[in-house]
């Protein structure tokens, strides 16, 4: 069995690349893989495309990256936010890109981009500056907006339990963007809470299979 | 005689706003629940209407926030982040599923804050004007898709600007979507004419609420008051 246990966050995150693509998971501080975030700052990488729900929650995760220069562009759904003051200020600087999505197409766009398929249509976004450039798209009499897939280099993400294949278990509302995440990404790498034996997760509740998985930490 | 003395006219509390949405969810009905104010409204939905709430957050049964909460639990929090319940029956799924149900029909109704509501249904509450970006969150996926879309915001702005009108000026979120606008003023129906005047508040008479909207508002028999 490929061996995908990393003994640290920070030999979790070596294959991370300056430029890369990086998805994390999270919806507010929920499901926010927070300590595979802090080792990526540690290692000083440039140029980071973030997609995330969010542009960071006062000074911790995406904000530490954001603080540190890591980061060209955040694609994102709410990127003003009460807890999001370091993303306000170096945007105000103009040291940061923004592409706003609406939420649910940022979900779907990342399914569509872990399903193979190259986008999706929409009624989400019609009449409005989001629709943009891009093409209507009539069906049986009804307009959509066609979205196009995303994929990342990298995700980042936050479960509850892991086992030695990677399976993965979420908590609650921790689950958000997390399961879609991790099938959209050429490299997945985990922050799980608790580990537990080959065998051990209830197969009807892993939620991520861990085929999708290639490295995981586990951190409490 | 008596010198006459200018009374400051009473708009409705936050409060008394979210009792009136609240009136009007029915039984069985799933209903998305945003940031801001219309998070007010479940509490004071009674326990005998067996009302589901959804959060955008793959949130499917949720309860009303938590107050004073001796911990928060970062893994079960609304879509304004803060701490809520989940309710006996309650769900979880990931976003793309909480957003599949926003857009295939299962949402009843979603209810949403707003910049500005035009008669004809077009909704505006995700940018300002000339802003070079804003927050988009849920709202135009639940605008969209939702089977109704009920609108909950002051009649005008801080400055007294009316946030009903014939055509919008702000950035739109959704097209021809809203259905009723509850305000500290009235509570507005938007049909395929225009805007009808269905209920207002103690405090106002109907040329009151008229001065207040930039749009023609239409009376069709009796206007009810607005209890609080």
């Amino acid at each position: 069995m490929k061996q995908k246990r990393a003994s640290s966050v920070e030999q979790a995150t070596r294959q991370m690349r300056d430029g890369a693509v990086v998805f994390i998971g999270g919806f507010g501080r929920g499901g926010v893989p927070e300590q595979l975030i802090e080792a990526v700052c540690e290692r000083r990488l440039k140029d980071l495309t973030i997609v995330s729900n969010n542009a960071g929650t006062f000074r911790t995760g995406i904000a530490r990256l954001l603080e540190d220069g890591c980061v060209r562009k955040m694609i994102c759904s709410f990127p003003f936010s009460r807890e999001s003051v370091v993303f306000q200020q170096v945007y105000s600087e103009g040291k940061v890109e923004l592409e706003t999505v609406p939420q649910g197409t940022l979900a779907e766009r990342i399914r569509a981009g872990g399903s193979g398929l190259g986008g999706f249509l929409t009624k989400t976004g019609l009449g409005t500056e989001i629709a943009e450039g891009k093409p209507v798209i009539k069906v049986d009499g009804v307009d959509y907006l066609l979205e196009k897939s995303l994929r990342a280099d990298i995700a980042l993400i936050k479960a509850h339990r892991v086992d030695p294949r990677g399976n993965l278990t979420y908590r609650m509302a921790a689950r958000n963007f997390n399961p879609i995440m991790a099938m959209a990404a050429d490299h997945v790498i985990v922050e799980a809470t608790e580990e537990v034996p080959l065998g051990q997760l209830d197969p009807e509740a892993i939620i991520t299979p861990g085929i999708y998985v290639d490295v995981y930490c586990v951190t409490n | 005689m008596m010198p006459a003395t200018v009374v400051k006219k009473k708009p409705l509390s936050r409060e008394a706003m979210a009792k009136r949405v609240a009136a009007s969810l029915e039984s069985d009905w799933v209903v998305n629940i945003g940031i801001g104010m219309p998070t007010m409204v479940i509490p004071y939905v009674p326990e005998s209407k067996d009302v589901i709430f959804h959060s955008e957050n793959g949130i499917i049964g949720m309860g009303p926030e938590i107050e004073n909460p001796e911990f928060v639990d970062n893994d079960l929090l609304s879509a304004g982040k803060r701490p809520v319940v989940l309710r006996p029956g309650g769900s979880f799924v990931h976003h793309a599923d909480s957003f599949s149900l926003a857009r295939n029909g299962r949402l009843d109704l979603t209810i949403l804050g707003a910049y500005q509501v035009a008669s004809n249904g077009d909704l505006a509450n995700w940018k300002l004007p000339k802003a070079r970006a804003g927050n988009i969150g849920g709202a135009m996926d639940l605008a969209a898709g939702a089977r109704q879309v009920f609108v909950m915001m002051t009649h005008v702005s801080d400055k007294g600007v009316p946030k009903l009108l014939e055509k919008l000026t702000y950035p739109p979120t959704a097209l021809g979507v809203v259905k009723k606008v509850f305000t500290d003023m009235a509570v507005i129906s938007v049909t395929p004419e225009g805007f009808v005047l269905e209920e207002i508040a103690p405090d106002f008479t109907v040329d009151e609420v008229r001065a207040a909207t930039a749009a023609p508002l239409a009376v069709r028999g009796n206007v009810a008051t607005i209890p609080v």
